[in-house]
């Protein structure tokens, strides 16, 4: 079990954290209060055009003096702060995070076609596999990540999350399993543009996993979640599928469906899941991909997991339970249960 | 110096108060090892070779085969087998043949990796209620999609697909010719194959026009010595299948002998009768991937680019090296055979030493494949010793597509697994071409009996699915993570790629 939670407002208007706050803590029956986190994209207009770097570390000695290092080898730190915290009584303060906007310098990443997007990786995968005491957990532009172990609430206030505005909102309620609550071990999981929020357990996550360490990625977080949003970055930027078509090779219409389609759709279906067939997610999930221009959410193709949306005006919700949507906005338009498989899909309007 | 004959293997008793004469066990045992003299059924143990066509046969039930406890001394080192090789050989001077797969004592990886079930963070999935998919496409994958969203806002799909074999079950029959097994076998896998929704090989033995009804179902084979082969075979096959080497015997040809060669496998080899068919170690317009990728090319050049072209290798020590030099030719499938796999004749020493472990290989080769971003560009089938369905499930684990069957099909036809399979005189009609022997054989009931075998397995590789909360077999390809190594050696799971049990 773990809550989620998302709202995209596609007229771009900002709203605060304190409602999703609210929202997320009124499912405290799906975690166990050892982990959430919160993703806001719009966070930092001031330096939108940075990488909004967000690191953990252990200490601010070795750890940081080594990131630091690198950072100054690949580009331009133009900014760096601690992360304002504030003392909660039921929250451990774990590690200290700090937050860096930073440019990476595109000459040194030769025979890319994205080199500052591919130096960003490489950074993240360098500092999360070699650097002990430090974990970069957001890497987004105007995208910040804040996450702990804790309740909710604690977590929300931990980061002072209702200082923060934007216009996609994500946050996620923590029933941890496979890894201990761990700080990064909470969702959302983040690399570039691309959050995840999900429910569930990724059965295929070996399968996954090969997949796309096979495509130069590494999986460092020791979870199923970190490959949906390297799955994501891969068929969304590096294979531009748009998102409808990249939902349906991640999850994809059963055989029996794609058999009764009409031909060129037919075609379409089966193209995507034999190219894709590896990529394709199986086991119970629901899940949040957010980026820049919205947000689009799924579950398994047999619906093993719960998931609700919701439309007011401009807004769109995709939650675990209506209940929070309703807490976040109780005068809604539309409530619907997307079919299996099925995804809803909010862009910001351009 | 003069070597004694050796003891027999297995001593036959007959019991005498159950025996009524009826001398179906003269009638039915090819190698001659009854007689009846004085009223009496009287068994020569030393020419048995423990088929159990005898056991099956008698009304009575009043034969019984033990085998025989080694009267020599007993000894760790020069075992009995050690033994009577030096003797044999001594004698003749000659290759000691063998048939069916390697018989020394190799510990099976596959029973030493154990799967995994869904409990409660992830709930099984119920095949009986829930869709459980096992459709398996074999052929060239695109690396990736192309869509375009056209005028009517609608996704124009701009990627081609190249030709794929549709599967219904990721269960296929691997190459046994015609020649080295009987016409009647492979009438009653292929119509097993059609019912099941899967394909067979043909072995390098050409199609025999029986065959040609089910032709859409078969894998059309090319081995060195190129019997059978001409555009006609070619244009028949759903997929053709190039054989390099075979995990019985990597690295060595093969050799029907002229006996084996009737009228009618004669013309289905395009080779005089009684003729020895002779295939060379290599190609011998092949002695570079290269030219092998040459070969894949003209082969599908022939057929107009519509048929999937598979290469099977022998699993050895290089065999990722060689499945990244053949797929990064236009091939569409390897097969690696891995060195349990079933011969009909082979020579002993290279049965029984020769080539690894299809669970390492196919574990090797996905690995490599990966690892140079290519694995989408071939599919894998694996092969030799493929026992049931956990082998099945385990192979799809480690990296296969799909698997071939081989001694597996012909058990379920009623093989015994004697191992006599070269001498051409297999009482079940199998293996020979004795048309006495070979009329034994019903091609419609040896048929159900395998396509019986398929969709058990099928059905147990479902419940195994979705015991482990996965519903599609895409999921299942490659998912180490569903796999525990139970007390494998750590050099070993590192090939393998899979943890021990309890991490």
């Amino acid at each position: 079990m773990c809550g989620i939670i998302s709202v995209i407002d596609r007229s771009r208007n900002v709203m605060d954290g304190g409602a999703i706050k609210n929202a997320l803590a009124l499912m405290n029956e799906r975690g166990s209060g050892e982990g959430a986190g919160y993703a806001v994209y719009g966070a930092y207009p001031d330096f939108r055009d940075y990488y909004a770097l967000h690191v953990f570390y252990d200490n601010l000695v070795e750890p940081k003096k080594a990131v630091e290092e690198l950072l100054n080898k690949w580009g331009e730190i133009e900014y760096s702060e601690e992360i304002p915290t504030y003392e909660q009584k039921r929250l451990k303060k774990q590690h200290i995070p700090w937050r860096y906007f930073f440019k990476p310098d595109p000459k040194l990443l030769a025979g890319s076609c994205s080199p500052e997007e591919d130096a960003i990786i490489n950074i993240v995968n360098k500092v999360n596999t070699q650097i002990n005491g430090a974990l970069i957990f957001s890497s987004g532009k105007n995208i910040g990540v804040f996450k702990a172990s804790g309740w909710p609430e604690d977590v929300a206030n931990f980061y002072k999350i209702e200082d923060y505005e934007g216009y996609i909102w994500m946050g996620h309620n923590r029933y941890p399993t496979n890894t201990s609550g761990w700080w990064g071990g909470a969702h959302p999981f983040n690399l570039l543009d691309w959050s995840v929020i999900h429910n569930g357990e990724i059965t295929s996550y070996g399968t996954n996993r090969r997949y796309i360490e096979s495509f130069g990625y590494k999986c460092t977080m020791k979870t199923d979640t970190e490959v949906v949003a390297y799955l994501a970055d891969l068929l969304g930027r590096r294979h531009k599928l748009p998102d409808e078509i990249s939902v349906k090779a991640l999850a994809p219409p059963f055989w029996d469906e794609i058999d009764r389609m009409p031909e060129k759709e037919k075609k379409l279906y089966t193209t995507l899941r034999m190219a894709y067939g590896s990529a394709m997610m199986n086991g119970p999930f629901a899940i949040v991909v957010a980026k820049p221009e919205g947000i689009v959410g799924f579950t398994d193709r047999i619906k093993l997991r719960p998931m609700i949306a919701a439309e007011s005006g401009d807004c769109l919700y995709i939650s675990s339970e209506e209940a929070a949507i309703r807490r976040m906005n109780p005068d809604l338009d539309r409530v619907w249960m997307p079919k299996a498989g099925e995804p809803v899909i909010g862009m910001v309007k351009r | 110096m003069t070597i004694g004959s050796v003891p027999p293997k297995y001593k036959i008793a007959i019991d005498r108060d159950q025996c009524m004469l009826c001398e179906r066990c003269i009638d039915n045992c090819s190698y001659g090892v009854f007689r009846k003299e004085d009223q009496k059924i009287i068994a020569d143990s030393r020419k048995c070779t423990a088929c159990h066509r005898c056991i099956a046969m008698c009304p009575r039930d009043a034969i019984n085969l033990h085998e025989k406890p080694n009267d020599y001394r007993s000894h760790p080192v020069w075992t009995r087998e050690t033994r009577e090789a030096i003797y044999n050989q001594a004698k003749s001077g000659k290759i000691i043949l063998s048939g069916m797969g390697n018989a020394g004592d190799y510990p099976i990886i596959f029973d030493k990796l154990v799967l995994d079930a869904c409990q409660v963070t992830n709930p099984s999935i119920d095949p009986l209620r829930e869709p459980m998919e096992i459709r398996t496409y074999i052929g060239k994958k695109p690396r990736q999609v192309e869509v375009s969203k056209n005028s009517s806002g609608d996704y124009d799909l701009n990627t081609e697909l190249a030709p794929n074999l549709k599967l219904d079950t990721p269960v296929m029959i691997g190459h046994m010719s015609y020649g080295a097994i009987s016409l009647n076998a492979q009438l009653a896998m292929a119509k097993a194959v059609h019912e099941v929704g899967t394909y067979m090989g043909t072995g390098e033995g050409g199609l025999h026009k029986s065959l040609f009804p089910y032709q859409d179902r078969m894998i059309v084979q090319i081995a060195s010595g190129r019997f059978g082969v001409d555009v006609d075979y070619l244009e028949r096959g759903a997929a053709i299948e190039i054989k390099i080497g075979q995990g019985a015997k990597p690295g060595i040809g093969g050799h029907l002998p002229g006996e084996k060669v009737s009228e009618e496998v004669s013309k289905t080899r395009m080779i005089p009768i009684h003729s020895d068919a002779i295939s060379p170690a290599p190609h011998h317009d092949i002695y570079s991937i290269e030219d092998l990728a040459q070969l894949v090319r003209s082969l599908k050049e022939a057929t107009e680019w519509k048929k999937p072209v598979f290469v099977k290798i022998a699993a050895v020590h290089n065999a990722p090296a060689i499945a990244a030099g053949i797929a990064r030719s236009s091939a569409d499938a390897v097969v690696i055979d891995g060195f349990k796999g079933g011969t009909g004749a082979a020579p002993r020493v290279f049965r029984d030493n020769v080539g690894i472990p299809i669970e390492a290989a196919v574990a090797a080769v996905d690995s490599k494949l990966r690892s140079q971003g290519v694995r989408n560009e071939i599919s894998i089938i694996a092969s030799g010793g493929i026992r049931n369905s956990a082998d099945l499930t385990k192979s799809i684990a480690l990296g296969a597509d799909a698997v071939y069957i081989g001694t597996a099909a012909l058990v379920a036809m009623g093989c015994r697994v004697c191992g006599s399979c070269y001498r051409g005189l297999c009482p079940w009609g199998i293996a020979t071409q004795r048309p006495e022997l070979v009329k034994r054989l019903n091609p419609d009931e040896a048929s159900k009996n395998v396509a019986n075998l398929i969709k058990g397995w099928t059905l147990e590789l479902s419940e195994l699915m979705g015991a482990a909360g996965i519903n599609s077999i895409e999921s299942l390809r490659g998912n180490r993570d569903r796999l525990r190594g139970y007390m494998l050696d750590e050099g070993l799971m590192n090939v393998l790629d899979v943890k021990t049990v309890g991490a």
